[in-house]
């Protein structure tokens, strides 16, 4: 077995028993990488050299100890909008090329605490705007399932790095469903925490209000290890919140007798291709085999999500992106006759069309005159589309969407049409915007063979119950 | 139909967004923010008499610290990342004629 298929956790126990170095892990992934890479596009930048450093540094330090945690030594690729001290951070975009942090983010310094090892950042849309990485300003990333295929977005390449077996695990963000609708389409696991579990200090933001940092991983398993070692206070996030941090791997259980899960009517409704929808059924009636009981609900402002999620988060965006004025870090026009005529060529040689096309939405929602039909408006909405959710979840544990309406569709297909683009986030969002955990894990394939992700929610800082579900489905999946 | 944005408002939004647009954006974002917005109209539909707005989906109150100097970044690597500084500080287009 090559190294490289392998999860943390197994590879975990090898490394336990010193049948591998953390070292011969880390060339089994880099030969991996030169293998594939050009052909997936999944990183914009690696660091063999560093990565190898600290792996000799991990196996000199494991040889001493008896138990060591089970994420020493394990290789990580990061998504390119996580800040990593001395480590250009370019959030794919022109704006910040040759952009080094003078520091870290929480989740690295986490990381490394727990000895991670740092092999590269991944694409995305640029900023982490969009749904196919696409949108990003340096190279497109192909679905490692289908190359002529996106792998979805933004995380396109954590997700498609952790598909083709480039990187053992990854991080992503998700603010409308960046980390779960890529894991869908590229057959991976992918968990949004509950909005502040995990500190967003050194993720550059995006929309504040519904930006998480989260795990994307080959199995379940290794998701819950993850989300433990990332999830937590941060004074250095003061959205993020004190609330004790679970054993999250503590509930793995293989068990759902008596939960009670809801299938939303809205999501599975028109324009959802009829293999996904078969493929969601059949993985719930397995759960219902299982012991869970399923029942049909409703979340009657679903049809709203999509069009209160691109107010709330082009209006935070527009904010957010205020600050790449060409001073204090990043791209600088050449062309500087006074300072507005400055700020303004250097955003517009900086940006890309469809972070130009948010800005000037959010702009326009905020501006006066419309601030209250738009950006007011949906907030309240907002808040309709949240206590849909507090309501069914005081009878119900959790509830099964698709992650995605469709499989992975081909490069190009939606690139023009941005409306089009937004639909495609139609499932995902309305978590973000209610708050609350949302996992993608794979069940089964579809159209030409493409994976298809099913969608767990429940209700904020329940990730046990995520957890308990998702790993009884893998468990099982495979013997149904 | 009145048309949700024109070109004159898009003009207008690129200025506060501190961008120069080509003509040729300037057109093509007309048309795209017009279809976006007519998109998102949909949210009139909903009665919204009597809901309070969601800022925010966490119970947060203020949360303070002691006023206690804290380790930071150095003048230096502040200024790392510029792409212009002088006497160490930020380099700006001249301001003051």
């Amino acid at each position: 077995m090559e190294l490289y298929k392998l999860p943390a956790h197994k590879l975990h126990q090898l490394i336990k028993k010193r049948e591998v170095s953390v070292e011969e892990v880390i060339i089994s992934l880099f030969k991996r990488i030169e293998e594939v890479e050009d052909k997936i596009g999944a990183f914009l930048s690696l660091d063999k050299e560093e990565a190898l450093k600290e792996a000799k540094k991990w196996d000199k330090r494991l040889s001493r100890e008896e138990n060591p945690g089970i994420l020493a030594g394990i290789p990580i690729a990061i998504k390119d909008n996580i800040c990593v001290k001395k480590r250009e951070t370019t959030c794919a975009s022109r704006i910040l090329k040759g952009f080094y942090p003078p520091y870290s983010a929480t989740v690295i310094k986490k990381l490394k605490e727990a000895g991670c090892i740092l092999i590269g950042k991944t694409n995305l849309d640029e900023f982490a705007m969009g749904s196919s990485t696409e949108n990003s300003a340096f190279k497109i990333t192909h679905n490692p399932w289908n190359l002529e295929t996106i792998p979805g977005g933004s995380s396109g390449g954590s997700a498609a790095a952790v598909a083709s077996g480039e990187a053992t695990m990854a991080l992503g963000s998700d603010t409308g469903g960046s980390i779960r609708q890529p894991a869908a389409l590229c057959g991976v696991v992918g968990l949004k925490p509950t909005y502040g579990r995990v500190s967003r200090y050194g993720l550059v933001a995006f929309a504040s209000s519904l930006d998480q940092i989260g795990p994307i991983t080959k199995d379940v398993t290794d998701c819950a290890h993850l989300l433990k070692v990332i999830s937590g206070k941060d004074e250095l996030d003061s959205t993020c919140l004190d609330y004790p941090v679970p054993d999250y791997p503590k509930f793995l259980l293989p068990d759902v007798k008596g939960i009670k899960i809801g299938l939303p009517e809205e999501y599975f409704i028109g324009g959802i291709e009829k293999e996904v929808k078969e493929n969601i059924l059949k993985s719930a009636k397995l759960l219902e085999k299982l012991g869970a009981h399923l029942e049909q609900v409703s979340l009657p402002h679903t049809e709203y999500a999509v069009a209160t999620y691109y107010l709330i988060a082009t209006a935070e965006a527009s904010s957010n992106l205020a600050r790449y004025d060409g001073v204090g870090y990043g791209y600088r026009t050449k062309e500087e006759k006074n300072l507005i005529d400055m700020y303004k060529k250097t955003r517009q040689e900086g940006f890309g069309d469809e972070v130009k096309r948010r800005i000037m939405l959010g702009t326009y929602v905020l501006s006066k005159g419309y601030y209250e039909n738009y950006y007011g408006k949906a907030q309240r909405v907002r808040t309709l589309i949240k206590r849909d959710f507090e309501k069914v979840f005081q009878k119900f544990d959790a509830l099964i969407t698709p992650t995605s309406p469709t499989v992975a569709f081909r490069i190009g297909e939606k690139i023009d049409d941005p409306l089009k683009m937004y639909l495609s986030d139609i499932f995902t969002i309305s978590a973000n915007l209610a708050g609350i955990p949302g996992i993608s894990i794979p069940c089964g394939f579809g159209r030409n063979h493409l994976p298809v992700g099913m969608q767990i929610l429940t209700k904020a800082f329940n990730e046990e119950m995520l957890l308990r579900i998702a790993y009884t489905y893998e468990q099982n999946r495979v013997n149904s | 139909m009145k048309k949700e944005i024109d070109l004159t408002q898009v003009r207008y939004i690129a200025h506060l967004s501190r961008l120069e647009l080509s003509p040729e954006e300037e057109e093509k974002f007309t048309e795209q923010l017009a279809k976006i917005l007519s998109y998102v109209n949909k949210l009139r539909e909903v009665n919204t008499e009597n809901v309070p707005p969601t800022f925010h989906v966490l119970p947060l109150k203020n949360i303070f610290r002691d006023d206690k100097l804290n380790l930071s970044l150095s003048q230096e690597e502040a200024l790392s990342n510029a792409p212009k500084h002088k006497y160490k500080q930020f380099q700006v287009p001249r301001i003051i004629g």
